[in-house]
């Protein structure tokens, strides 16, 4: 076999692949709590044809890849856990079409959401879409591989129910696309009305292929926003609430959040309401319906709308909202991760209490954030803990508060999101045996080899 | 435990009524006015304590030294009638809990008391505060309490702000400056109605800068607009301070508009009742004031309570009216930028 280096820079260049154990100690880890484990090749790719090339090459030679977008999904889903060759996506960030009218933006598999918002803000200021709270180098292929949410998620659900085709380099090198853009110029649909084929790929962290191109839905983009802060003191009042705004589909975005500290936010459950608009009108009209749609939970003394300073204003209209960012340092010492199950809205009280007395009793810095999915279909509940990473029983403390939690959250209904390998394996063990022969099939069919993203989604849990 | 000197008498033989008659928010004739306030007096069910909005006014319109809002705000507390949802509520107290994170400047013999409103960190700068500053404290250690009237709670009060006031004791200052006009109402009417004694001299900033403009006359150069002025609740503590408003707009050359609501027809900037009422109120209270304002070719907003400020800067900005505190208003007299900027 020749040097896999040497190979690999044939195809990208000696300046974009690494075996060196700098870059080694990077991309091993992320920042969540997964131990860390080092890949053997690090290369950028610049074209789809060079991923195809790396593929095939790793196809021959049995090596492991790993797909990596920025790496802040925070659950391990980028560390090598077999080692091989990480495809790190930075350098494939073309913005490769915008169709204005049909409102959907085509970009490549590295393209960040920073970059794309940026880019519609200076170029078509009408156009937005559902950026999600992470660091702006988040990549929008990587977002929808793990089905993240934004800013219009309560409207248009999951930011991966927004794809609309998709272009994937299949494990065995060959290049397919998904959608209406595999029988028309246009990229406007990733599924109906053909078979959704999008589904063999969105939600496999990489272990069925590798996002080259991806077209997202945009979205009409009003020219004001403004947010209203609903506060209650009883959890359990939260569904109704949530039930109530949805209901006046006046809402853009919806987010909980509950934290003992600073003081102001002690005790109370902070319902997160934004609003667009593209008058006065438009905005206060909206806001007198979601007033009015809460009026009884005023009226019953049982939740407000606290005043919300200009600064603060700012703070929670920002995309991306920095808050999670400065959250996650809170303890110092730059670790943070939360189990995200997906849940009922229903859950959120009893998962609001479960959290609370997870960190009362490994004594963690917590909060509870959630993010309201589809007008009520569902939320994904953050679990969040920070701790310090040169703190080894802290960690040990967290990692076991977080297990208890997907252990918890799996008991009461939730699906994980971006699980860990921990979740996944907790989760494939609990699925319907069908679906689980089911996935154990079409992975089969894609990768025999078994070289995308090992450990993941590995239906023979001994091989996780 | 310090309890409301009230005297039952005074009401007894009122004869106006005023505290209710002239209440804005609640439509009262003197009979009834005061047959409702002896219930109160006497601890019955009076639907003024379900309806009363919390505006502070009565506190200013009874004019024979009784403390009929303190009352009001006993009674309910007493009867567990809550203002405000119990969520804000928790939220403000907790949000003035003494923290031991306070700020001080260079503390001397004066010194401004910016309460617990950080605005006053960034408005109080240039030559009008040459005197004084940098003898100023800032934070919950030495904040009022007095909002917590909004949410009937005095015990709250009772309980702090005989704690506030021994911190300023320990800094062994004379005089306080008081830069938020509630700060002032705590102390010199409060306090008193509580029997809390204040060992220092509370001085109205409005006061302080009739006083010091007055100093830099020379340096006025008259502004020649026309102003509507935003008066807060707490002011109705501190009525007697109110005439500076008048005072120090004729110094600087502004005309004050002569609006209807205004003195004691004043309305709310409407940010507490939207907390403790919703929509309807806050909206309609806002409304009102902002088309008076409009209608009596206001170019200016001039506010004293920076909350207020928050309320309603963007609302009167978009109305074709500059918002502005009555400290950068005086900065731009005597030619000095203002701090906060004018939308
Ligand atoms: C402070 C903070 C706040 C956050 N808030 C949000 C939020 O509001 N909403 C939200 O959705 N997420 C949030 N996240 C989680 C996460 O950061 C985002 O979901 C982000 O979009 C992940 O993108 P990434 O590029 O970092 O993915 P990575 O971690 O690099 O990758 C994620 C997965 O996708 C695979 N992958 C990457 N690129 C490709 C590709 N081209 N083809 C195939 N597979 C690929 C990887 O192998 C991995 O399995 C937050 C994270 C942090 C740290
Ligand atoms: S509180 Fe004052 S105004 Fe009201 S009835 Fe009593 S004395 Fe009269
Ligand atoms: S505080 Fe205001 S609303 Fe309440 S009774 Fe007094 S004047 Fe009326």
């Amino acid at each position: 076999m020749k040097d896999v280096t040497l190979s690999l820079a044939e195809v990208v260049g000696e300046k974009y692949v690494s075996s060196q154990p700098e870059e080694a100690y990077f991309y091993a880890r992320d920042p969540g709590l997964m131990p860390a484990h080092k890949p053997d090749y690090v290369v950028l790719p610049k074209t789809v044809e060079e991923i195809q090339r790396i593929v095939r090459l790793a196809n021959k030679e049995k090596i492991p890849i790993v797909p990596m977008g920025a790496g802040m999904s925070l659950s391990g889903l980028v560390i090598p856990l077999k080692g091989g060759i990480v495809i790190d996506m930075k350098r494939m960030n073309k913005i490769i079409e915008v169709n204005e009218k049909a409102r959907y933006v085509i970009v490549e598999g590295g393209t960040s959401h920073g970059l794309l918002k940026a880019y519609l803000e200076k170029r078509y200021p009408r156009l937005r879409h559902s950026i999600p709270d992470s660091p702006a180098t988040a990549t929008i292929a990587a977002n929808v591989m793990i089905h993240g949410q934004g800013r219009l998620s309560q409207q248009y659900g999951f930011n991966s129910d927004m794809v609309a085709g998709l272009e994937i380099v299949l494990p065995s090198g060959d290049i397919c696309k998904i959608g209406s853009c595999s029988l028309s110029p246009e990229w406007f649909s990733k599924g109906a009305p053909l078979p959704d084929l999008s589904g063999l790929f969105l939600g496999w962290f990489g272990a069925t292929g590798i996002i080259s191109k991806v077209a997202l839905k945009l979205y009409p983009k009003k020219r004001m926003r403004d947010v209203e802060i609903f506060v209650t003191d009883r959890e359990d009042l939260v569904p109704d609430i949530i039930y109530e705004l949805t209901h006046t589909e006046m809402v853009e975005d919806i987010n909980i959040f509950a934290q003992p500290l600073p003081m102001i936010f002690k005790d109370n459950h902070h319902i997160v309401i934004c609003v667009t608009g593209d008058t006065d009108e438009e905005l206060e009209f909206k806001k007198k319906m979601i007033f009015d749609a809460l009026d009884r939970f005023i009226k019953s003394k049982d939740g407000g709308f606290m005043s919300v300073a200009p600064a603060m204003k700012e703070t929670f209209l920002e995309m991306p909202q920095k808050s999670a960012s400065t959250f996650a340092d809170v303890t110092k010492g730059g670790g943070f991760e939360y189990s995200g199950p997906i849940i009922v809205v229903e859950r959120y009280p009893e998962c609001a209490r479960k959290l609370e007395e997870l960190a009362t009793r490994y004594a963690l810095k917590y909060n509870v954030t959630a993010r309201v999915i589809g007008r009520g279909h569902s939320m994904m509940f953050a679990f969040s803990f920070t701790f310090n990473r040169a703190d080894r029983d802290m960690m040990d403390r967290t990692k076991e508060a977080l297990h208890e939690a997907s252990e918890y959250a799996l008991a009461s209904g939730g699906v994980f999101w971006k699980p860990t390998i921990d979740e996944q394996r907790m989760a494939i063990e609990r699925m319907d045996p069908n679906t689980r022969n089911l996935i154990k099939m079409i992975k089969k069919d894609l990768d025999p080899n078994g070289i995308m993203n090992p450990g993941n989604w590995e239906v023979n849990v001994d091989e996780i | 435990m310090f309890t409301l000197k009230f005297d039952e008498n005074l009401c007894k033989t009122c004869p106006t009524c005023d505290c209710l008659v002239k209440c804005q928010y609640l439509d009262l004739e003197i009979d009834e006015a005061r047959k409702e306030m002896m219930k109160i007096i006497k601890g019955g069910d009076s639907f003024v304590l379900q309806d009363c909005v919390t505006c502070y006014g009565c506190e200013e319109y009874c004019k024979r030294g009784n403390h009929p809002f303190y009352l009001i705000t006993e009674r309910r507390e007493e009867k567990g009638i809550l203002t405000a949802p119990r969520a804000i509520t928790k939220q403000w107290i907790n949000i003035g809990e003494p923290r031991g994170k306070y700020k001080l400047g260079e503390i001397k013999e004066k010194i401004l008391s910016f309460g617990f409103m950080p605005e006053f960190l960034e408005l109080v700068q240039g030559r009008l505060f040459d005197d004084v500053m940098p003898s100023y404290v800032f934070g919950q250690e030495f904040f009022c309490n007095v909002v917590y009237i909004h949410f009937a709670n005095t015990s709250i009060i009772k309980e702090r702000l005989p704690l506030v006031i021994d911190n300023f004791r320990k800094l062994g200052v004379q005089e306080v400056v008081c830069l938020h006009d509630e700060c002032y109402g705590s102390f010199t009417s409060l306090a008193p109605a509580y029997g809390i004694e204040v060992p220092f001299k509370p001085i109205h900033y409005f006061e302080y800068l009739y006083n010091r403009l007055q100093e830099l006359g020379d340096e006025i150069r008259p502004l020649k607009s026309k102003v509507a002025y935003q008066r807060p609740c707490s002011s109705r503590l501190c009525p007697d301070t109110h005439h500076f408003v008048g005072d120090i707009m004729e110094l600087i050359g502004v005309d004050l508009v002569e609006r209807t609501y205004q003195g004691e027809n004043a309305l709310c900037c409407g940010s507490i009742f939207r907390m403790m009422y919703g929509y309807e109120l806050a909206n309609d209270v806002q409304k009102r004031n902002i088309d008076d304002m409009v209608g009596h070719g206001a170019e200016y907003c001039v506010f004293n309570c920076p909350a207020c400020l928050n309320a309603l800067a963007t609302k009167v900005a978009k109305r074709g009216i500059k918002p502005i505190h009555i400290i950068d208003l005086c900065r731009m007299a005597i030619g000095e930028k203002p701090e906060m900027e004018v939308v």
